[in-house]
């Protein structure tokens, strides 16, 4: 009986591997044709049975690339825009969080209720009453439009308070006793106890700032003003014959994201992890 | 509660008013940065939102209340009923399979598995992904004619390539092939939520059932799935909302250069767009907005039944 039980679970770990290794393949094989086309000539990039490892590699690609499309430029504006609006989310959003969750004063439940409430509101239902005001103030065609759009958002305020919740109001009011201001208690005492909510928030808001899709679309039609995915998105439709330019530009657009992701992985997981279970 | 009463302990009640004034200064100055931004580029256009959707407006000539005309139109527009019926088979597509996905990938992970912690950042790492790039790839992989997997297909089955589907651009395998992308982008996302919610199972429950004799199968039943009942729950509200407010990738896997859908990919998010920012028919989209928005807040009323329900 024992025996069979264990050459049982043998034979489930075996196939657990088994199917394990064929999704591992699915979730990558993307990745791989997408580095191994970056480096062929376009009439060699849909050659079948298909060569993993060119023979020349034409690296030519990713020089060609940036002269061909301003991709230093799109690079520089998404980088500057995910930066702004990172530091700016942060900021206003542990700022706010603390009087939330530790001071007292008039009116708190009925503006932490207006937060909750419009995280439920999908952006895309508001995007164009949006646009509208932004043009009206002159914003339109303006990086400043999308920063003032991504930097305030509910869902940061939120995060931070939670967070917040589960320092003790006893440290607080020790500090507040040794003569501590309140600025001083949110600089020295709630930042530093904090490094896990922001990083998580950090990640989230720079990536979801690099890979805005609809957002710049809307705000940004000229080119030099364009971030990465779209200014990517152009060039697509512009030569969608260039192959082989189209996947050397795509490794790039991924490259930094891969590598914040790698850096802060644990946070992103662990943030992801916690809007499933309630805090 | 807990705070009032450390607070009210901490200070004695009567310190004068100008003390109080000042602590309402300093909490104020600590909200307002983040709430000026909030209310105006976020509450003002969303009150806006629901005032357009009763008028008819190009952006530059006055607004005319129209009353209900803008969603009566809505009533009639076939185009609104195709994007809305496309985004319902899309969700109907995402929902289950991805939820299928992830919680076989999480229940997989979740045993003592070597290079567990590296699987588990290859698949999560499309989430993150920059979606123009993939999406190409995708297209070059899925090409009707050249691409890989029409010629594997063709390989295997001696199927003549121009017999074989045409993925995206073909209006009977399109949303196939969208469902199968977003499942392939999104599922690391909800397979850690799954481990989360896996790994807060208590392992003695476990236990008791293998005492009683319980295979892998029955463990699953009885005690996987019903532990998991949060979880899955949270997941799949928020797989419905994301899926209705999906945009970007129907256009990046299908529209040509002129960012147009057809009539078999366009979906909600698409009609908004394109009635406000090409038809300039802002009052119409508004009144598109306000549908997924009620879809949206269905949604959630659901998932706060839900919570209380399961919650805790």
């Amino acid at each position: 009986m024992v025996g069979s039980n264990k050459t049982l679970k043998f034979g489930a770990l075996m196939l657990a591997y088994l199917l394990l290794i064929v999704v591992v393949l699915c979730m990558l094989v993307p990745y791989a044709w997408m580095l191994s086309s970056s480096l062929k000539l376009n009439k060699d990039v849909f050659t079948f049975p298909m060569q993993w490892i060119p023979e020349l590699p034409r690296w030519a690609n990713y020089v060609d690339i940036w002269t061909k499309i301003p991709l230093g430029r799109f690079i520089y504006n998404t980088a500057k825009l995910s930066i702004i609006v990172t530091v700016l989310q942060l900021l206003t959003s542990s700022f706010a969080a603390y009087a939330f969750s530790k001071l007292q004063f008039k009116g708190k439940n009925v503006l932490f209720l207006g937060y909750i409430a419009t995280i439920a509101i999908p952006w895309q239902a508001y995007m164009v009453p949006q646009f509208i005001l932004m043009r009206s103030m002159g914003l339109n065609n303006t990086h400043l439009a999308i920063i003032l759009l991504q930097a305030f958002s509910a869902f940061g305020v939120f995060l931070m308070r939670q967070f917040y919740q589960s320092i003790p109001d006893e440290l607080c009011e020790a500090a507040r006793i040794d003569g501590l201001s309140e600025y001083g208690i949110w600089a020295r005492i709630m930042l530093p106890l904090s490094k896990p909510a922001l990083s998580t928030l950090t990640i989230f808001t720079f990536v979801s700032t690099w890979n805005d899709f609809l957002g710049p679309m809307i705000y940004l039609t000229k080119t030099e003003l364009k971030t990465i995915q779209i200014g990517l998105r152009m060039f697509i439709s512009q030569y969608s014959a260039e192959y082989g330019l189209i996947m050397a530009a795509s490794v790039i657009s991924i490259i930094p994201v891969l590598i914040v992701f790698l850096g802060l992985q644990k946070y992103f997981v662990q943030g992801v992890a916690s809007s499933g279970i309630k805090g | 509660m807990q705070n009032e009463t450390v607070i009210s302990t901490g200070k004695p009640p009567k310190t004068g008013v100008s003390k109080s004034v000042k602590e309402h200064l300093v909490a104020y100055s600590f909200i307002a940065p983040n709430f000026i931004g909030f209310a105006l580029f976020t509450l003002v256009p969303m009150i806006f939102a629901f005032v357009l959707a009763f008028v008819k407006w190009d952006g530059a000539n006055p607004m005319d209340y129209v009353g209900l005309k803008n969603f009566n139109r809505l009533i009639q527009d076939p185009t609104f009923h195709k994007a809305l019926w496309n985004t319902i088979i899309y969700t109907i597509g995402v929902v289950p399979l991805t939820m299928v996905c992830a919680l076989g990938l999480a229940i997989l992970l979740n045993q003592k598995i070597l290079g567990r912690n590296i699987m588990r950042t290859v698949f999560f790492f499309p989430y993150v992904a920059s979606l123009v790039a993939v999406a190409a790839v995708w297209n070059f992989i899925f090409s009707p004619t050249m691409g890989p997997i029409n010629n594997i297909l063709h390989a295997i089955t001696g199927i003549p390539i121009e017999e074989l589907p045409r993925w995206a651009a073909d209006k009977d395998w399109a949303m196939f092939t969208v469902v199968l992308f977003t499942v392939w982008k999104n599922m690391g996302y909800y397979m850690v939520i799954y481990l989360a919610g896996l790994q807060g199972v208590n392992p003695e429950l476990y236990e008791a059932a293998e005492l009683d004799g319980a295979n892998a199968w029955k463990r699953f039943r009885n005690v996987t799935i019903p532990q998991l009942a949060p979880t899955t729950f949270f997941v799949l509200m928020i797989l419905i909302i994301n899926s209705f407010k999906v945009y970007d990738i129907f256009i990046n896997l299908f529209a040509g250069a002129d960012n147009q859908l057809n009539d078999s990919t366009r979906v909600l998010v698409y009609q908004i767009y394109n009635t406000a920012f090409r038809s300039l028919d802002y009052g119409y989209a508004s009144a598109m907005a306000i549908v997924l928005f009620l879809l949206v807040l269905g949604i959630t009323i659901v998932q706060f039944r839900g919570e209380k329900k399961y919650g805790q």
